[in-house]
């Protein structure tokens, strides 16, 4: 019995092997590999594909212009489908199985936490386009990110509700699914407390739910001026529905996870006049990011939101990387990578600080007319 | 005390919605001593299936109207019919004479074969979309509690569906049949009784409520997906078994408990990121007491 079982041991064992080294990374060495991992669909689906849209751009940009150190970029993109637990399966595979030398993505914080220790872990530079809690880069010395952080846009948006919204008491509500939502939530009440503002009501959802009459309804009896609501499109427009169902008629207003066409698709007239900070507005911007916005436009039809330009440019921040590295090799890329320095990106100047975060301004916008109205840029 | 009478409306109106789809569980359960488990599925399909319509039947009757609304609804129960006795025809079907678990496993397949099926991106995808306004939802005002017309319409249709189908079951000669096969199998197909039509009958009435469900729910919350019915049959489930699986009120009971329970603990700060929890923890004490449920009556099983 036991010689029987360690026979097919083994042979089990030389399948695996035989498959292991069928699945090892393929060598070509005209093309350098750049893995990108999004939601291209499911829940934060809008997000994905934006980031997918700009980041697709940069990469026929580039090869267009030659490629870099002579060798076309080939970017390789997997769905996660919006999923807690697919990021760090598909990142994986980008790695063991593709070989590429760097990793792009995600938008949400939760997920980009999913995956940044798998990059870590194997050394591969990986840099996050747009997600926002401060925890992502912490990970490790190979996780970047190309936009601000949470501290700022909580920040932000509390000097909002004190300065244009005017209001005091302010009930804050939160998706406890989501490490994005509960960072936006700590910071932005910190910084409201300290205003001298009022936190009447703290109350909590979890992403894909249906039904928030019953937070909302409690929400309401606490009277607030305004409701904080750090959430992500799909929910967010739920909620501002049901709010105006249940009569509670006050400014709901939040961060970067409202910027969808979803939101005003799902919302319509519930989410008119509601006020949210994120990275970029195509209307204002440096002559790069009008090249952008044109270039944007003729390819896709539509204008680009934030995620799309953040996307744009954490390719484009990696291609400078490489070039300064003046080699498609994971340690050096990283190196060059932590040592960049007013790289003139789409949505402004990027220098990765010492925690590998990029420091910079926030734009607060408006919906109106089932459009995102330019209101006004915030600077660190 | 109007924020109390205000949480137990919505309570209600969630609960009517958990209720409908619950009466598909229990009746199916009360013939076949079988829980289908595709039937959250069958709920997701009618919400798909009202969202296709809707678009077409606004062309011939003016969208927003009684009449158009109806006429979706309707036509979402009967497709939904069909595709819950294809269900049983297909899957359930060949396995009728294999002890009961196999059957139960299998509806389990079936769920998450309809479930990933439809995310795939040629069938529905896996992105949420926007359900189209069936019936204008205004908001009311009584006193300190606002109401939507919605919210009223999913409470009556519920409780007429319910009444419905007590009619079906109790006075009709296909619900007497129904009865008799939930019984004795042997004898009532020594009486008769085509036992494979009552049972195909079976799944098509319960996945035609799955379907009304469907549509109310999409009507409610305009919000629809391919797992949107994962999480409601779940509850729904438990609320036919909490009401007394196998029993018609209690499966409506027990959606409306359910849906209460959880709505209040959505209200306390502090507790609403628990509202699950703590309504299916309520569930638990329920069952401690009274384990064949709310209305169930405690069977002593044949061995």
């Amino acid at each position: 019995m036991k010689l029987i079982f360690s026979r097919w041991a083994g042979a089990t064992l030389a399948a695996l092997a035989l498959l292991l080294a069928g699945c090892g990374p393929a060598t070509d060495t005209n093309v350098i590999k750049i893995g990108e991992y999004a939601s291209l669909t499911g829940k934060e689906a809008t997000f994905g594909q934006s980031s997918h849209n700009g980041t697709e751009l940069a990469i026929d940009e580039l090869n267009a212009a030659g490629g870099l150190l002579g060798k076309t970029l080939q970017l390789i993109t997997e769905d996660n489908q919006s999923k807690a637990g697919e990021s760090q399966t598909v990142v994986n595979k980008l790695i063991a199985r593709d070989g590429v030398v760097a990793v792009l993505g995600e938008v949400a914080s939760s997920r980009s936490l999913e995956a940044a220790p798998v990059c870590q872990n194997a050394k591969i530079p990986m840099i996050s386009p747009s997600s926002t809690n401060p925890d992502v880069t912490k990970t490790g010395d190979y996780i970047f990110r190309v936009c601000f952080i949470d501290p700022f846009q909580g920040t932000v948006m509390a000097d909002f509700a004190k300065k244009t919204l005017k209001v005091q008491n302010v009930a804050i509500f939160t998706d406890v699914k989501s490490d994005y939502s509960k960072g936006l939530a700590k910071f932005f009440k910190e910084r409201h407390l300290a205003n001298g503002g009022k936190v009447g009501a703290e109350f909590d959802f979890n992403g894909g739910d249906t039904d928030f009459k019953a937070q909302l309804t409690a929400i309401k009896a606490t009277q607030p001026e305004a409701v904080f609501v750090p959430g992500y499109y799909t929910d967010v427009a739920l909620i501002c529905i049901q709010a105006k169902q249940l009569g509670l008629n006050v400014p709901l207003f939040g961060g970067d996870g409202w910027e969808s066409d979803k939101l005003v698709e799902i919302g319509r007239d519930a989410v008119e006049g509601q006020h949210f900070s994120t990275h970029y507005h195509p209307d204002v911007g440096t002559p790069k990011s009008r090249q952008f916005v044109d270039a944007y436009k003729k390819r896709y039809n539509a204008a680009p939101d934030a995620m799309a330009a953040l996307g744009y440019d954490s390719v484009m921040i990696l291609a400078d990387a490489i070039r300064r590295a003046n080699a498609a090799e994971p340690a050096k890329i990283r190196d060059a990578l932590a040592a960049s320095k007013s790289f003139d990106a789409v949505t402004g100047m990027i220098t990765m600080d010492a925690n590998r975060d990029a420091s910079k301004a926030a734009v607060i916008l408006k919906v109106e007319g089932g459009k995102f109205k330019y209101l006004e840029t915030v600077a660190p | 005390m109007s924020e109390f009478l205000q949480q137990l409306l919505n309570g209600l109106s969630l609960g009517a919605i958990y209720a409908l789809i619950a009466l598909g569980y229990t009746m199916v359960y009360g013939v076949l001593r079988f829980i289908n488990f595709a039937h959250g599925d069958v709920f997701m399909l009618g919400a798909f299936a009202g969202y296709f319509l809707a678009p077409k039947v606004a062309q011939v009757f003016p969208p927003g109207s009684i009449a158009g609304a109806l006429v979706v609804l309707v036509t979402v129960m009967a497709i939904c019919a069909g595709i819950g006795a294809s269900i049983e025809y297909l899957a359930y079907r060949p396995l009728r004479r294999r002890p009961k678990l196999t059957v139960l496993i299998t509806a389990i397949g079936v769920s998450l074969f309809i479930e990933f099926t439809c995310q795939h991106r040629l069938v529905f995808g896996a992105s949420p979309r926007t359900f189209p306004e069936l019936l204008a939802n205004k908001t009311l005002h009584l006193g300190g509690l606002t109401l939507n017309t919605n919210q009223l319409v999913v409470i009556a249709l519920t409780a007429l569906l319910l009444g419905g189908l007590s009619f079906v079951v109790q006075r009709t000669k296909v619900g007497t049949a129904m009865r008799a096969v939930a019984f004795n199998e042997q004898a009532a197909a020594l009486m008769g009784v085509n036992i494979n039509r009552i049972i195909t009958f079976t799944f098509a009435l319960g996945s035609a409520l799955a379907g009304a469900g469907g549509i109310l729910f999409a009507m409610t919350y305009t919000k629809i997906e391919p797992l949107m019915g994962v999480q409601t049959g779940l509850k729904a489930f438990v609320a036919a078994v909490v009401g007394g699986i196998g029993n018609l009120p209690g499966a409506a009971l027990g959606g409306l408990v359910l849906g209460v329970v959880e709505t209040l603990a959505g209200g306390v700060q502090g507790l609403s990121n628990y509202r699950d929890g703590i309504a299916f923890a309520a569930l638990i004490l329920i069952l401690l007491f009274r384990p064949a449920g709310l209305l169930g009556r405690a069977q002593i099983e044949k061995v």
